[in-house]
């Protein structure tokens, strides 16, 4: 641009650079309510699937909590009686851009907490700047198994939800133990860093628990690829007895629709680690018997308490659909986060420290619409929780889908300990492994 | 053998693919010289409104099945004139003068603000419009099953490509078209109407990328990014090919689409980098792309 | 040694960003370190742009810097700033010195995409590769400067003022070459390499000098973000990064040196805006606000297009 226009522009960057940063006092969060920054997927890919889903449980529960509406025990307004004010942000756009509004969230808007992160690569590299920083950080969605491998000795970090490990081993467990044959296994994933590591942990399981298993086919088609005719072909072709897949969201649809099709899951079984977010989608494209996971007790898994059952009828109030795995992981963390607040600061009314926060959540065990759960890992800060996996099930005269030969797995069967990387605890065994 | 035949069917389906995303792109590149980075936007919005509109029909109306068929067209067609009419006579025209890198950046930022409006129009979940696709059924070749949903995108493409083709060679207005293509200014000096052809062609080429979207759709699950997804490939197609040239997108989608198939059953591990490796190789043994031009210097 | 009055503008802005660090909040400086960094990248990205060629594919050298400084710090166990600045650019020059053989053949659109194949080449390695942490990539430890660790306070403020100083020296050196008689070549290549060549120069060369020169600038760009995010991935080779850069380059036009640094400022400014008032529609506002300056910023932005300009006064 011209000089002189290069001029005028830097001299209004500056004014109105100076203007924020002066003005930025009046976003203290000194005003009586509890601030609370949520970060999720608006666009892109994964906001379908899992971000609309996410930040739409935390406005149905955030008004709730506001209101005073939630049932038992979680009768206290909003946290610890202050009203639940949010700021809202997109986590599309990179894992730099997430740490720099990491940064905003927490210095700009000052935030006295922040709840997020569907992405592995965000939650990796937030992590260490939230405790630097210094601020109260749940994570609710990612599931990478390097969080904790990484950050030894968390102190503001905690994660309501559990390591994605415990999905491919238990997924492995299952077809076992349903009799399923599985001389040789495939499996499709996609190529990036939860692809990779969902079908690591599953061949590792599998040629632990059943040595001299075959391992057919391993593809890995590009993420958001869209159209997989060839990897289909490429698997039939190596004519595997399991596909395993952790596709999640649109490309999740698309290789059932086409896989479906084509006869991919014809005298074979298919497994889908993250299926039941395509639950109520798959109407009759996916075929009966496909074994859907759901990352946990989340989703149309949710066990039957009080507490789930008014939060399924207030989200489906709100939104008309039912909750899926990402609404009920959403929940759990906000839950986690006023149940630890409340426990930390003793007594209602009070704005909690964050010293109170961190000592309330270290260690807790609370009730969340998936039923109980323990932060009982990584020196308190990780959650342990069961997993369901079940059989696809679709009624065509009633058009609904359902989940039959459930199977649950504890967190103690299939978490590796503290001190042991997945891989490592895999291949040794599961030593400590308690299942019934 | 199974495995040879895996290859060429998939690398044909994947081709014709392909070939229908790019078409509309090396066009609109050959006759008006834009980087059309939009091209993907085109694209999805076709997937938007065919997925649209086929499950609207599927979910009220009584008729046959197969009109779901000429719905998708009808809905590729309507949104491509309707967003490639808007952009060129609105934006477009006024930039004509101005150089190739900066068209790029307003198509750039045209594609920033189509993908949140198209989030806006659509929303965020995913549209899973299956019925087109699944109706036909599937084909049993040497003991694997093929959908004929996507041999008959094959083709489709083959009619697309000879139209194409045909328009560009054997008609007056396809040779005026040529003539633009290969001199802009000389053409304009012979009074040839280079405006009137440019709003044509940009119109074809959205139509062509909105064509592409909607016949996809079926097939896929459309979400929020293919748009973007679709662009890098559409462009190494295009750059291999030679821009401006149909045979060339048809050579340049063949060779993309069979290594690519090739490279899934054989070398799974190299997926990735298939489609850089062909374009960088072909760009290194003739640098104008295949069916390229080379372009006189001017002094 | 007399400094015109575009360096002593320079140096004075220098200077007053460095200060600025001390008073300015947190978010502020983090802000700004990111876009200069960023920017130092974009004067790569314009360098090459002056003798015509845009580079869709500048993220190679980005993330070659980024993954440099994670190297050395991971696993080479060198947390050294100083060291591991050099060994990013000494990695991102050898590339370059290969690569550019290759590049310099090529011209327009196909340069572009060549280069844009290139650095999508380099993600598909470092997706592939799980030791480095597949598309998750890694933390990087925090540097030290020759020996001394600063406090974790100051750590921030001191990598800050590292990037001003360091692109200060940028500018500097980058104004001094385009007034050189090797830059003022690179515009004449941009208008007519034919007419470059009958004058007995070698337009090839220039280009190659140039391509280094801009690797090693976005080296120094990628290594200063992994400081600043403490955060490398592969992202950083992904095209749309690299069209980030072009972006901010065609913003901030060609003709002043300082124009990459406020360009990318102003882009970093829009974006954080756009996602905390309107995080359902950022991407909309970007595209609108970014349209609307290319068209109503008059005359500046067009010099880069205008070949029949005279020569500038």
């Amino acid at each position: 641009m011209g000089v002189n226009a290069l001029k005028k522009l830097t001299a209004t960057l500056v004014s109105a650079l100076a203007l924020t940063a002066a003005s930025s006092g009046a976003f203290a969060a000194e005003n009586g309510k509890f601030r609370l920054g949520i970060v999720t997927f608006l666009s892109g890919g994964a906001a379908g699937p899992f971000g609309v889903p996410s930040v739409n449980g935390a406005k149905v529960l955030v008004d709730a909590l506001n209101e005073g509406k939630v049932p038992a025990p979680y009768g206290l307004k909003g946290i610890n009686g202050l009203e639940i004010e949010t700021v809202v942000i997109d986590e599309n756009g990179g894992t730099t851009k997430q740490v720099e509004e990491f940064r905003n969230l927490a210095e700009r808007q000052k935030v006295d907490a922040v709840i997020g992160y569907i992405s592995s690569g965000d939650c990796l590299a937030v992590s260490p700047v939230a405790e630097e920083l210094g601020v109260p950080t749940v994570f609710f969605d990612c599931g990478t198994s390097r969080l904790f491998e990484e950050n030894k000795n968390p102190k503001y970090v905690f994660r309501t939800g559990p390591d994605a490990v415990i999905d491919n081993i238990s997924a492995a467990r299952y077809l076992i133990d349903t009799g399923r044959k599985v001389d040789s296994i495939a499996g499709v994933n996609q190529n990036y860093s939860w692809g990779q590591d969902s079908w690591a942990d599953f061949k590792a399981t599998m040629l632990a628990l059943k040595p001299g298993t075959k391992v057919a086919a391993e593809q890995f088609p590009k993420l958001f690829q869209g159209q997989y005719g060839a990897e289909i072909s490429a698997l039939s072709v190596a004519k595997p007895d399991v596909v395993h897949s952790s596709f999640w969201g649109g490309d999740m649809e698309a290789l059932v629709l086409q896989g479906s099709a084509r006869g991919l899951f014809d005298g074979r079984t298919g497994i889908l680690t993250t299926g039941e977010s395509g639950l109520d989608r798959f109407k009759g494209q996916a075929p009966n018997g496909l074994i859907i996971g759901a990352r946990g007790p989340f989703g149309a898994l949710q066990p039957k308490t009080p507490l789930s059952e008014w939060f399924t009828k207030a989200y489906n109030a709100k939104t008309e659909l039912f909750p899926t795995y990402p609404t009920s992981k959403m929940a759990q963390a906000i839950l986690g986060l006023k149940a630890a607040a409340e426990k930390g600061a003793g007594k209602p009314g009070v704005m909690p420290t964050k010293d109170q926060i961190l000592a309330g959540f270290k260690g807790l065990t609370y009730e969340s619409v998936a039923g109980k759960v323990e932060m009982s890992r990584a020196g308190g800060h990780q959650a342990l929780q069961d997993i369901t996996y079940g059989e696809y099930q679709f009624d065509k005269k009633s058009g609904k889908a359902s989940l039959a030969n459930l199977k649950t797995y504890s967190g103690e069967c299939v978490m590796p300990p503290d001190n042991m990387v997945a891989q490592e605890w895999i291949k040794a065994g599961f030593p400590g492994a308690k299942c019934n | 053998m199974t495995t040879l035949i895996a290859i060429l069917i998939d690398g044909l389906t994947y081709s014709s693919w392909l070939f229908l995303v790019a078409a509309g792109l090396t066009i609109i590149y050959g006759v008006m010289r834009i980087l059309n980075m939009a091209h993907g936007s085109f694209y999805a919005i076709g997937a938007y409104c065919g997925a649209s509109l086929v499950g609207w029909y599927f979910t009220g109306a009584e008729g046959s099945p197969y009109w779901s068929y000429l719905l998708l067209v009808l809905a590729a067609v309507a949104s491509g004139l309707l967003v490639g009419l808007v952009i060129e006579q609105g934006l477009l025209r006024f930039l004509y003068r101005q150089n190739e890198i900066l068209m790029v950046i307003v198509t750039y930022a045209l594609l920033l603000i189509l993908e949140d409006v198209t989030k806006l129009v659509f929303g965020v979940d995913p549209y899973f419009t299956y019925q087109p696709y699944s109706l036909l059924g599937r084909t049993e070749i040497s003991g694997l099953a093929f959908s004929n949903y996507d041999l008959m995108l094959v083709a489709v493409s083959v009619v697309v490509g000879a139209v194409a083709w045909a328009v560009l060679n054997r008609t007056h207005k396809g040779k005026l078209l040529r003539a633009v293509i290969h001199d802009r200014e000389i053409s304009v000096a012979m009074g040839v109407n280079v405006r009137a052809m440019f709003a044509a062609t940009f119109v074809v080429g959205s139509v062509l990328g909105a064509l592409a979207g909607a016949l996809t759709a079926p097939a896929i699950s459309v979400s929020p990014g293919i748009g973007v997804e679709v662009i890098v490939l559409a462009f190494a197609v295009v750059v291999v090919g030679g821009l401006g040239s149909i045979e060339g997108a048809i050579v340049g989608s063949l060779m993309v689409g069979l290594s690519r198939a090739a490279a899934v059953h054989l070398a799974p591990e190299i997926e990735l980098f298939v489609i850089y490796g062909v374009m960088s190789l072909v760009l290194a043994v003739r640098p104008q792309g295949l069916f390229g031009r080379a372009l006189a210097r001017k002094i | 040694m007399k400094l015109d009055k575009t360096q002593g503008a320079l140096l004075a802005v220098t200077v007053a960003l460095a200060a600025a660090g001390f008073a300015a909040p947190y978010w502020l400086t983090f802000l700004l370190m990111l876009a200069l960094a960023k920017g130092l990248v974009v004067q790569g990205v314009v360098i090459q742009m002056r003798t015509g060629l845009v580079s869709f594919g500048q993220g190679l050298f980005f993330c070659i810097g980024g993954y440099g400084v994670g190297v050395a710090s991971n696993l080479m166990g060198c947390t050294d700033a100083f060291v591991q600045l050099g060994l990013a650019v000494v990695v991102s020059l050898a590339v370059a010195a290969v690569l550019g053989l290759l590049m310099t053949r090529y011209r327009d659109i196909f340069f572009a995409m060549l280069s844009l194949a290139l650095s999508m080449i380099l993600f598909g390695v470092l997706v592939k590769n799980q030791a480095l942490g597949s598309t998750d990539g890694f933390n990087v430890a925090a540097q030290t400067y020759l020996g001394w660790a600063p406090g974790p306070h100051q750590q921030k403020l001191v990598s800050y003022l590292l990037t001003v100083v360091i692109a200060g020296i940028a500018a500097q050196l980058i104004y001094l070459y385009m007034h050189s008689g090797v830059g003022q070549i690179s515009e004449a290549i941009r208008e007519n390499e034919i007419r470059v060549e009958y004058l007995g120069l070698s337009p090839r060369w220039l280009i190659y000098g140039n391509y280094l020169v801009a690797a090693a600038i976005s080296a120094v760009g990628g290594a200063l973000t992994a400081f600043a995010t403490g955060h490398i991935d592969p992202e950083m080779a992904f095209w749309t990064t690299s069209g980030e850069f072009v972006f901010i380059a065609l913003l901030g036009g060609i003709t002043h040196v300082a124009a990459p640094f406020v360009a990318a400022v102003l882009f970093a400014v829009v974006r954080t805006y756009a996602l905390e008032f309107t995080p359902n529609t950022w991407q909309l506002i970007l595209g609108v606000v970014l349209l609307a300056i290319i068209i109503f910023l008059p005359k500046g932005l067009w010099s880069l297009i205008q070949r029949d300009k005279r020569a500038k006064a």
